[in-house]
C-alpha cells in the first residue's frame, strides 16, 4: 500500500501501514520557507531502510534545513515528510524515538563530562540504568577517547567533540541516523575514521543514514545513493556511478591561454565528443571515449589557442553538479590541522 | 532532474534497544540534576549574589542602625534589613544563563531531538534554581541569626521564611527565561536582573512604608515586592500576622503568573521556530 493510499485511513492504523512500508524516509514536495524565503522547495525524497543517501550540496543549498525538517526541529512550511514510519509534524514524538542526529555544529554541552552527557541521554531516551550502560560499553569504540570521557568536554579538541556527538546520536540505537556534515572541520585521519564508522553501522547494524555533504569524495565513497540540492531544490538523484555516467564517460579538461569560448567551437563537431562547457579559460568536453578523443581535442584547440593544461579523466559528482546547476560545488572549509591566517581565510587561498 | 533505481533494502539483523519516553518526573529530575552538577563548575553564578545580599546587609546595618534605632522605638534594624538582604540573594539566581548558552552551543537543539518533554526542561531549570536559592539563603539566614537576630514565628516560620524566599526566586526568575528563551541573548538575559532595581528600591527595603515620602510611598504601595517583604518581615518580627502572609503570597503568584506566562510563550515560540 502506498503512502497515499494510507492517507485515507485513520489514526494507529493508517500510521501502521505507513510504518511497514521499507522506506525509512519519505518526503513529498517538502517546501520550507524564512520569512519569504524558500529554503526547501518542493523536495521528495524515497530512502529505503538500510540505505546510505548522500544529500550534496554547497553551503546555503538548504541541506540543513531538510534535515531540520526531517528530524522534527523545524516544521514544513508545505508538503508532508514521514521518517521512521511517522509523520514529522504530525507525530514528531514518535520519529525522535527512531532518529538519532549529529547536527552540523556538535551540540554539545561544555560544561558536562562526556559520560554526563551520554548518560543523560539515554536517561532522556527512557532507557535503563542498565541498558545505558551497555549502550555505553558497545559504543566504546566508536567514543575512543578514554579517560577523556571523564573530563569537561570543553577541553576536548574536534575530533573527539564529533565523536561524541556521534555517539549521543548512537546512545538510544536509532534506525535512521541523520548526519550534518559530519566531517566539516576534521582532518584527513578523523573523516577516514569517521567514514569508517558511517559504513560499519550501516553494514553491521543496518541504520539508515541520511548524510549530508558539501565534500564531493565523501558522497562518493559512502552514499548508496546521492541526492544533489541547489537552491533548496533537488535537481538530480541516483548511485554515484550513475549520476557519473549520466554526463559522459570520459572528460577532457582544458585550459587554454584566452577565452575558451573559441575552443568550445572548435572542439564541439568532433566525433565522439557528448558535450562542451567553456568556463572563462577552462573548457570541459565529455566524450564517450576519451583516450581515442583526447588527441583530435588536443589538435582542434593548438589551432585556436595555445593549451596550457590538457587531462583526461572520468567523471565526478563535481562534473554532475556542474551539469545540473552549471557550477563546480564550494567545498573550501579548512580542516581543523589546516592553518589559517588570523582574518579566518584559508593559508594559500 | 535524474532519477534512478534504488537499492534493495536489507533486513534488520539484531533486537535493538528500546527507547521510550521517560516518565513526566523522570525528565524534570534528568534536567535538574544536569543543572545542579553544573552549579559547581560555575561559582561564578552563585557567589556574586550571596556577596552582594551579604555585603549590603552588613552595611546597611552599620549605616542605619544608630539613626533607625534611635529615633523608631524597639526597632530592630537587623530583623527590618534579613529580608532585604533575602530577597537581594535570591532575586535573579536562575540557570536562565545556562540555558542561553545551550541554544548558542546548540545544545538545546540535541535536547530537543530527545523525546524529553518541553516544559520538563524549564521546570528542571526552575526546580534547581529553587534547590540553589534555598541554599543560599542559608548563609544569608546564618549570619542573621549570628547577630542576634530571632525569628518571631518559630521554626515554623523559618521554614515558611525559606519557602517564600524560593517561591519569590522562582516566580522572577521566570522573567529569566522568558528573556533567555526569546532573545538566546547571554547579555539580555544578565541585565533582566536590572528589572529587579526599581522594584526593590521603590519599596519599604530601608525603612517601613510609614516612613516613606508621599511619592515613594505611593509607588510601594502599588509595588508586589513591598508585600514580599512586609510578609517575610512579619515572620521575623511579628509572629503569624496572616494578613501579611497572605498579601505576600498573592503577591509572589502574581508576579510568578506574568512571569511563567511569558517564559511559556517565550518556550513555544523557540520550540516552533526550531
Amino acid at each position: 500500500m502506498t503512502l497515499l493510499q494510507a492517507e485515507t485511513d485513520t489514526g494507529r492504523e493508517a500510521v501502521g501501514v505507513i510504518a511497514d512500508t521499507c522506506e525509512a524516509i519519505r518526503a513529498e514536495r517538502l517546501v520550507r520557507r524564512f520569512d519569504g524565503v524558500t529554503a526547501v522547495d518542493e523536495v521528495d525524497l524515497h530512502i529505503r531502510r538500510g540505505e546510505i543517501y548522500g544529500f550534496l550540496g554547497p553551503n546555503g543549498a538548504g541541506k540543513s534545513t531538510t534535515v531540520r525538517v526531517l528530524c522534527t526541529l523545524l516544521s514544513p512550511t508545505a508538503g508532508r515528510a514521514v521518517v521512521a514510519g511517522y509523520d514529522v509534524a504530525a507525530e514528531p514524538e514518535e520519529v525522535r524515538l527512531r532518529i538519532g542526529v549529529a547536527l552540523q555544529e556538535a551540540a554539545l554541552d561544555p560544561r558536562q563530562t562526556g559520560i554526563e552527557l551520554l548518560r543523560l541521554q539515554g536517561r532522556l531516551y527512557g532507557l535503563p540504568r542498565t541498558v545505558i550502560g551497555r549502550r555505553l560499553a558497545d559504543l566504546g569504540d566508536l567514543i575512543d577517547i578514554g579517560d577523556a570521557l571523564a573530563r569537561p568536554i570543553g577541553t576536548y579538541s574536534g575530533g573527539m567533540r564529533r565523536r561524541l556527538d556521534l555517539a549521543a546520536a548512537l546512545v538510544h540505537d536509532p534506525e535512521v541516523l541523520f548526519l550534518d556534515e559530519p566531517t566539516t572541520g576534521l582532518d584527513p585521519v578523523s573523516r577516514a575514521r569517521m567514514w569508517e564508522e558511517v559504513r560499519r553501522l550501516n553494514r553491521e547494524l543496518n541504520v539508515t543514514i541520511f548524510l549530508t555533504t558539501q565534500y564531493l569524495e565523501e558522497a562518493d565513497e559512502l552514499a548508496d545513493r546521492v541526492g544533489i540540492i541547489h537552491d533548496g531544490r533537488l535537481v538530480a538523484e541516483g548511485t554515484p556511478d550513475e549520476l557519473k555516467r549520466s554526463v559522459g564517460n570520459d572528460v577532457i579538461v582544458a585550459h587554454v591561454d584566452g577565452s575558451a569560448e573559441a575552443s568550445r567551437i572548435a572542439v564541439e563537431p568532433l566525433a565522439g565528443v557528448r558535450s562542451v562547457e567553456a568556463r572563462g579559460e577552462e573548457l570541459i568536453v565529455t566524450a564517450t571515449d576519451g583516450a581515442a578523443t583526447i588527441g583530435p581535442v588536443a589538435v582542434a584547440l593548438s589551432s585556436v589557442a595555445p593549451v596550457r593544461h590538457l587531462t583526461l579523466r572520468t567523471p565526478t559528482l563535481d562534473d554532475v553538479f556542474l551539469e545540473v546547476t552549471g557550477n563546480h560545488i564550494q567545498s573550501g572549509e579548512p580542516s581543523e590541522n589546516e592553518p589559517t591566517r588570523r582574518d579566518g581565510t584559508e593559508a594559500g587561498s | 532532474m535524474t532519477t534512478v533505481s534504488i537499492t534493495a533494502a536489507r533486513p534488520d539483523v539484531r533486537a535493538r534497544v528500546q527507547a521510550r519516553p521517560s516518565p513526566a518526573l523522570r525528565d524534570v529530575a534528568s534536567i535538574a540534576g544536569r543543572a545542579l552538577r553544573a552549579v559547581p563548575r560555575e561559582l561564578e553564578t552563585v557567589i556574586p549574589p550571596i556577596f552582594i545580599a551579604l555585603f549590603f546587609f552588613i552595611v546597611n546595618i552599620g549605616t542605619l542602625q544608630r539613626l533607625t534605632e534611635s529615633h523608631l522605638k524597639g526597632f530592630d534594624i537587623k530583623a527590618f534589613m534579613l529580608p532585604t538582604a533575602i530577597l537581594l540573594g535570591v532575586t535573579g539566581v536562575s540557570r536562565a544563563g545556562s540555558l542561553v548558552l545551550d541554544i548558542q552551543s546548540g545544545y538545546l537543539d540535541r535536547l530537543l531531538l530527545t523525546p524529553v518533554r518541553r516544559l520538563a526542561i524549564l521546570i528542571g531549570h526552575m526546580l534547581a534554581d529553587v534547590a540553589i536559592a534555598c541554599t543560599l539563603m542559608v548563609p544569608i539566614l546564618g549570619l542573621a541569626l549570628g547577630l542576634g537576630v530571632r525569628l518571631q514565628s518559630g521554626p515554623g516560620g523559618a521554614l515558611v521564611f525559606l519557602l517564600m524566599g524560593c517561591a519569590w526566586s522562582l516566580a522572577f526568575a521566570g522573567f529569566g527565561y522568558a528573556i533567555a528563551l526569546k532573545t538566546g541573548n547571554p547579555a539580555a538575559v544578565n541585565s533582566s536582573f536590572l528589572l529587579f532595581f526599581p522594584f526593590l528600591f521603590m519599596t519599604s527595603s530601608y525603612v517601613p512604608r510609614a516612613q516613606l515620602s508621599g511619592w515613594l510611598g505611593s509607588i510601594a504601595a502599588w509595588n508586589p515586592v513591598t508585600y514580599v517583604l512586609e510578609g517575610l518581615r512579619s515572620l521575623v518580627t511579628g509572629g503569624w500576622q496572616w494578613d501579611s502572609l497572605v498579601k505576600a503570597v498573592l503577591a509572589i503568584a502574581a508576579v510568578g503568573v506574568v512571569s511563567m506566562s511569558l517564559c511559556l510563550a517565550a518556550l513555544r515560540g523557540r520550540t516552533r521556530r526550531g
